[in-house]
This record gives C-alpha cells, structure tokens and sequence, in this order.
C-alpha cells in the first residue's frame, strides 16, 4: 500500500512527488519527435496504432446508424483488405453501448472493446448519484471499458480527497467487468506539475488507464503532456509493480502525429507498453489517414480519400 | 518485427560535391599550397578518405597575411558599416539556403550525428552571422565610444569539435567590425571551412577579406608568430593557449582564447528529476562530449544519489550509438583515433584509481573510432577524471552533502568555462551562480547557446568572451 487512502497520505504523497520543469519537458518531446520512422518500421507502427484505436463518435448527433456504421468500421476499417487489424475499440455516449456491442457481435468484432464515457462526461459537474448511475448504466450495458472524467473544480481547489473517492467508487462499480480510464482534461489541469500529480491521483485510486481528454477542450494530446504521463507510468511500475495504460486522445489526426506517439511510449515508458492494452489512441479522424498511409506503403502512390470509407 | 526497431534512416550525401583535393582560400580564390604537400582528411564513422588538403607552410601563410592585409587596407576599411553589415546577412542567408549541404558535409568530416549538425550547428552558425550583421552598422552605440576602430588583420584558429559553428563564432563578429580574417580549421575538420569559402564567393564577398589556410599545428604556429597579424583568436585546448599566450607576450598583438573546462553539473535534491537526467544526458553525450563546456562532472546530492543514478542508467540504455548519417543517432563516432586514445588513456585511470565504471550494452561498428556512453561512480576529487578533460563521452559522478560543498567541489577545478545548476528553486538557484567560478552557467538547462549571449571562461578556460556584445569587444581596439 502506497498511501492509506486518507486525504492527509494522498497529499503528502502527491506534494512529494519531483516536480516538472516545463522547457526541458517540452525539449524531450520536440526532440523525440525528430525520429525519422521509415519503411519497415513504418508499416509496423501502422497496424500498431490502427489496433490501439479507440475509435470514437461523441456527438450531441450520434444515431444507431452512426453507431452501428462505426462498429462495422472498427471491425474491418478496409474493407478491401482482411490484413488491417481491427481498432481497440469504439468509444460512445452510454446510451449507445447496447446498440454498439450487439453490432460488433454480431459482425465478428467480439474482441473489440465497447468504451463508454460516463460520470457527466465531458463536464463531470454533477452530484456523485448521477456520476454512479451514469457508469452502472453503461456497465450493465455491456461497456467493458469505462472512460470517467476527474472533478478538475475539485482538484483545482486542493480537495483531492474528493477526486479519489470519486474514482475508487467509479472503480468498483467497473469491478472486473469493466477496465476504468480515467480522463484528467489536462487542458484544464495546464501545468506539467498538475499533470503529473493528477496522473498519480488516479493510478493511486485505481484506473487501468489515465487518459489526457474528453477532445472537447484543447490543447488535448500535446506531446509533452502524454510525455509527462508516460513517465508517471513508468515510475509506478517501480514503485507498484502494477501496469497503467496510458490513452492521448484528441487532436491526434493523422499519421505522422500517432508514430510521434508510439515513439514517445517506446522510449519513454519502454516497449512492454506498445501493445493496445496498454496504450490507447482516442480518436476518429486518424483512422482514415492510417488506412491512406498504408496504402501508400504498399501501392507507393497516394490514392484519393474516396478509396477509404467514411466514419 | 516485435519491438519498435527504427529502420535504418540515413541522410543522402548524394547533395555534396567534393573534390578529391582542396588548395589554400586565398585572395577569394583556391590556390595551391607552395609547398605541394596534402594530409587526408577521414570520416572518423568508416575511416575513409574524404578528400586531400593542403598543409599551408610558412610562404603560404604570408601570402595569406598579405592578403587580409591588402583587403584591409584597400577595401574593407574603406567600405561602409551599413555594406559591411549587407555582406554577413548575405551569408547567412546562403547558409541557410545551403543548410542541408553543411549539415551533412559536417556530419561527414567529424562523425557528429546528422541530428545535431542539421538541428544545432548549421542554425546556430547562421544565426551567428544573422546576430552580427545586425551589429555591423550599430558599433557606436555598443558601448565601445562613437567610432570604435578594428584592429586589422585577425588570425584564427579554431578546433575541431564544432568546425562551422567554430568558425562563424570567429568569423561573423570580426567581419562586422571590420577586420579582416586569416582562418585556420582544424587539421582532422577542414570540409566546412573550404565549403564556407564557397559562399564567400557566392556572396560577392570582396577578395582576400576572408582567407582560409588549411594545416597542423605547424600552420597554426606560424599565423600565431606572424608579425603581421594584429590579432590572434584562438579555441582549442589548454595546453596550446597557454603556448599562444607565451608566443604572444610581449607583442602587439591582442588574443582571446577559449579552452578546455571541467564544468561542474550540481544536482540538488528537489531538482525536477526527469528534465535534469535529460540535462545530464545533454550535457555530457551531445556532440560525443567533445564539448568545452561539457557538464563532465556530475555533483550529485548525497540523498538523491541512487535514485537518480538508477534513472540515469534508463536513460543512457536508449542512447542510440552508431551510424553519424542516420537520422537516429544519438551519439556518433569519436572524431580521431588520437582522440579516441586519449578518452582511454583517461577513461583507464579511472578504472585504475578505483571508480567503478559503467556503460549500457550497446554494440559498437567495426570501423571507425567510436566510445560507449560510459559513467564513472564513486569519483572524488582527487580522481584524474575528475580534474582533467576528457572531451569524451564520459562523465564522473561525486557526491556532495550541503549546498556549500558542492559549490566548494565545483570550484575546485584549475578550469572555469560553465557549469549547471538543477533545483525547482528559484532562490537556490541564484545562490549557486553567484558563487560558482565560471563563466556560463545554466539553470536546469545545459549546453543551450545564443549568439546574444556571451560565452567565455573564468581561470584557465580562457581569456575574453564570444557573442554578444561582449564577444564584439575582442574585435574592436580597446574594447571592454
């Protein structure tokens, strides 16, 4: 045991914590995204990252229809070419887990994951009785991934007891049906320091994953951010011997951008971390240009975007 | 494929045009060396021939003297500050234009990896040229008196660890003060220097204001001793300033010098731990740790010694060593087998004195001269490798207990070049550089370098500062 739960242990833990100096991890990153990823190992990090996808659809609009044609995407993105490795997952409002995991079911995606957002996602302002039904809902559903915000307002206004309990209750509600990532909006936490230390908060309380966004506030995934993370990661395996995954998700849209982040974890958190379930990429767009680049890779022309198939 | 391997990404040389022999850069145009003598000059990666250059002797270095001289005298010295200024922003632009060109020939001829030469170097070379075009029609307001006058012909001689950058260091402020430049590049890292007279003449720069002559230590000495040269700027190491000095004493002559350093990187225990091993790594590893100003001695608070040793050791076992060329690298090949013995010579006193050595598995080329990244535990004060330069990528890690004997260990060192200090403490901060005896000193940063900002050593690092408006000094009669 790291801390003994008490909001006392948890601050002195936290407030112990070595603290980031902004320029030099901003350098790390710039400078890890200088790697010159090539041929081979191009064409492997783009499967990579198209099976560590969660594929998402968070929209005020999202129908069945939508849902449904984003499941049958996950499965097979290309659909003229059975060697593309399904996504991670796909990841939907709560009231779209049932109709997501009775599509991929039924279409063979039985492996791929349903990931839900829930406790008042984006915002999580909301009482604690609605942040519990929300998660039972989309467990209950068949969400076997559950993607909860932290309460920013309270970690923001020092009351870290209230960020933790709220994500150990979120946690046993996930028990060992769900794998809880936990979302710490680092565009609101801003400095590397709150980075850091939410990321600690979190593990310590019992995610599976920390998760940079919602997408919907930027700067979301910056690189030096999920650089931060990762070494949070890292360092917790030391000190726990317990694996977090780590999830950038938001502003990652093409190609380039994802082999930037499969450098970072490679040398920053190790190579036992690139496989999907420990890192995750959250977005939507991206997909598509994986798919054009290995395109590329294999025919060595770029073919229009109507030979990929709209989300 | 099951690990992330990065594919082999090599720059093309395919963009360099070399010639199989060089002559002198005299006079705005290439001359033959009188004396008909060439040395080789190698790629230190695969040890292969790169091209012949001249060895300028003593009939070539008058000539090149008379040169400057004429160019001083009729052109140069005649020519408007604002035209003056025109010329250096020409050449900058041009390096720019040519960077990929000068990164890779720069690659070629000392072994650093392509990342550097493409990302430091060649940018900050023409950054130089930039910062001092700028000065070049604004001297009366740079504190030197109304009409601050150049001293004439300067010699130059610079080393072998950062040769264009080296060379613009020297170059750009005293053209923008108006001297004339008689330049000689290392003897193992001629390539950019002879490039560099290319765009001189691509610039239109007037004939003979900048020559370069190629040579040893030899042609070195004999611009040193050369009546006609007014004054001497010199970057290299201790030993040889100190023997420029004596030469020069007594003479007319004004010098500067920058030489070797020991520089102390001071870790105190509420350092921001993952940004300082990345100093640490920066600080000894970048350029192969031919480096004056290399953080070569770790000072480590006692109680967060083996924590950070750990985290250091991580961070070492990613350094990718090999193949200068490929976009990858890390750390690149040694620059000479000269240099290479010397790194062992002292590397061995270590072992031989008792600090433990270590260096993560890391397969070395076949070819070439090439160094693990290594450290050295359990160093003290009274260790060789804690006193002398080993201008290699090898670092010596010593304890300290209080803030005052770091300061006392970091000071106690005949060198004075820079040094680090790494706290999340502002106050600390400015505590340690107000008492450590050198002349850079970097807060949880290292090796960072601006044209604006001078550069120069306390003690036997040197004499004078380069950059800024005090590197302008040096170049301009009774400057301070």
């Amino acid at each position: 045991m790291i801390i003994d739960g008490s909001e006392s242990s948890l601050r002195h833990f936290l407030g112990n914590l070595p603290a980031v100096d902004q320029v030099g991890a901003d350098s790390r990153a710039a400078m890890l995204a200088t790697r010159s990823i090539k041929n081979s190992s191009k064409k492997w990090a783009i499967d990579l990252a198209i099976s560590m996808v969660d594929l998402t659809t968070l929209e005020g609009a999202d129908t069945p229809g939508k849902v449904r044609a984003l499941c049958t995407k996950a499965v097979r993105p290309d659909p003229m070419d059975s060697s593309v490795p399904s996504v991670g997952a796909v990841c939907v409002y709560n009231d779209m887990v049932k109709i997501a995991r009775t599509q991929l079911d039924s279409i063979g995606g039985g492996a791929i994951h349903v990931a839900a957002v829930t406790t008042a996602f984006p915002s999580g302002r909301a009482s604690i009785e609605v942040k519990r039904q929300d998660t039972q809902d989309a467990v209950d559903n068949g969400a076997t991934e559950i993607d909860m915000v932290i309460d920013r307002g309270a970690f923001l206004s020092g009351n870290l007891g209230k960020v933790f309990d709220e994500i150990v209750l979120i946690k046993s509600l996930c028990g060992d049906r769900a794998h809880l990532k936990v979302i710490l909006e680092t565009g609101e936490l801003v400095t590397y320091d709150n980075v850091r230390k939410a990321s600690y908060l979190a593990m310590l309380a019992g995610a599976d994953f920390i998760k940079t966004s919602t997408g919907k506030i930027a700067p979301a995934a910056t690189a030096p951010v999920v650089l931060v993370m990762l070494e949070a990661v890292r360092d917790f395996y030391q000190l726990s011997g317990r694996r977090i995954g780590v999830k950038p998700a938001g502003g990652i849209r093409n190609t380039k951008d994802a082999i930037k982040q499969l450098v970072l974890v490679n040398e920053t958190a190790g190579p036992e971390w690139l496989k999907p379930s420990l890192f995750r990429i959250g977005a939507s767009a991206l997909l598509n240009d994986l798919l054009m680049q290995r395109m590329k890779m294999r025919e060595g022309f770029y073919s229009s975007p109507n030979y990929v198939t709209l989300d | 494929m099951s690990n992330f391997e990065y594919a082999s990404a090599p720059e093309s040389t395919a963009i360099l045009n070399i010639a199989p022999q060089y002559g002198l850069f005299i006079g705005g145009k290439f001359v033959d060396a009188k004396s008909q003598q060439f040395f080789p000059t190698i790629n230190p990666a695969t040890e292969k021939i790169i091209s012949q250059i001249s060895l300028a002797t003593e009939v070539d270095v008058d000539i090149a003297v008379a040169a400057a001289r004429g160019a001083y005298n009729k052109v140069w010295s005649k020519l408007s500050a604002a035209e003056r200024g025109k010329y250096l922003f020409r050449i900058a632009r041009i390096l720019q234009e040519r960077a990929r060109e000068f990164a890779v020939l720069e690659t070629l001829d000392n072994g650093k990896p392509i990342r550097e030469s493409r990302d430091v170097d060649v940018p900050l070379s023409a950054a130089h040229f930039f910062y001092h075009a700028g000065w070049a029609d604004k001297l009366s307001h740079a504190g030197f008196g109304t009409d601050p006058k150049p001293h004439g012909v300067v010699a130059q001689i610079i080393p072998w660890n950062f040769p264009l950058l080296m060379l613009a260091w020297k170059v750009a402020p005293a053209l923008a003060t108006g001297n004339t430049v008689v330049l000689k590049p290392a003897e193992t890292t001629p390539m950019t220097a002879l490039l560099f007279a290319e765009v001189c003449q691509q610039a239109g720069l007037p004939d003979g204001v900048v020559n370069i002559v190629t040579g040893d230590g030899s042609t070195g000495a004999l611009l040193v001793n050369h009546p006609d040269v007014d004054k001497i700027a010199f970057t290299g190491s201790t030993s040889v300033g100190k023997a420029i000095a004596r030469a020069v004493s007594g003479t007319k002559k004004s010098l500067t010098l920058e030489l070797g350093g020991k520089a102390a990187n001071i870790v105190f225990d509420d350092a921001p731990i993952d940004e300082t091993v990345e100093g640490i790594v920066n600080g000894i590893f970048f350029n192969q740790g031919h480096v004056c100003c290399a953080g070569s001695r770790l000072l480590l608070q006692e109680n967060i010694s083996e924590q950070l040793l750990e985290k250091l050791k991580h961070r070492m076992s990613q350094i990718r060593v090999g193949d200068p060329m490929d976009k990858n690298t890390d750390l690149g090949a040694i620059n000479s087998a000269e240099q290479l013995a010397r790194i062992n010579e002292l590397a061995n006193s270590g072992d031989a004195e008792g600090a433990q050595r270590w260096s993560p598995a890391c397969e070395l080329p076949t070819t070439g001269f090439w160094y693990p990244p290594t450290i050295f535990t359990g160093v003290t004060q009274a260790h060789r490798i804690a006193r002398e330069e080993i201008f290699g990528p090898v670092l010596s890690v010593l304890t300290f207990r209080t803030p005052q004997e770091a300061i006392e260990k970091a000071n106690n060192t005949p060198y004075g070049l820079s040094a680090g200090v790494w706290s999340d403490k502002g106050s600390r901060i400015l505590w340690a550089s107000q008492r450590l005896r050198a002349g850079v000193i970097w807060a949880n940063t290292f090796n960072k370098f601006d044209p604006a900002s001078p550069f120069g050593g306390y003690k036997e690092s040197g004499w004078g500062r380069e950059g800024g408006r005090h590197g302008l000094a040096a170049y301009v009669k009774g400057g301070k």
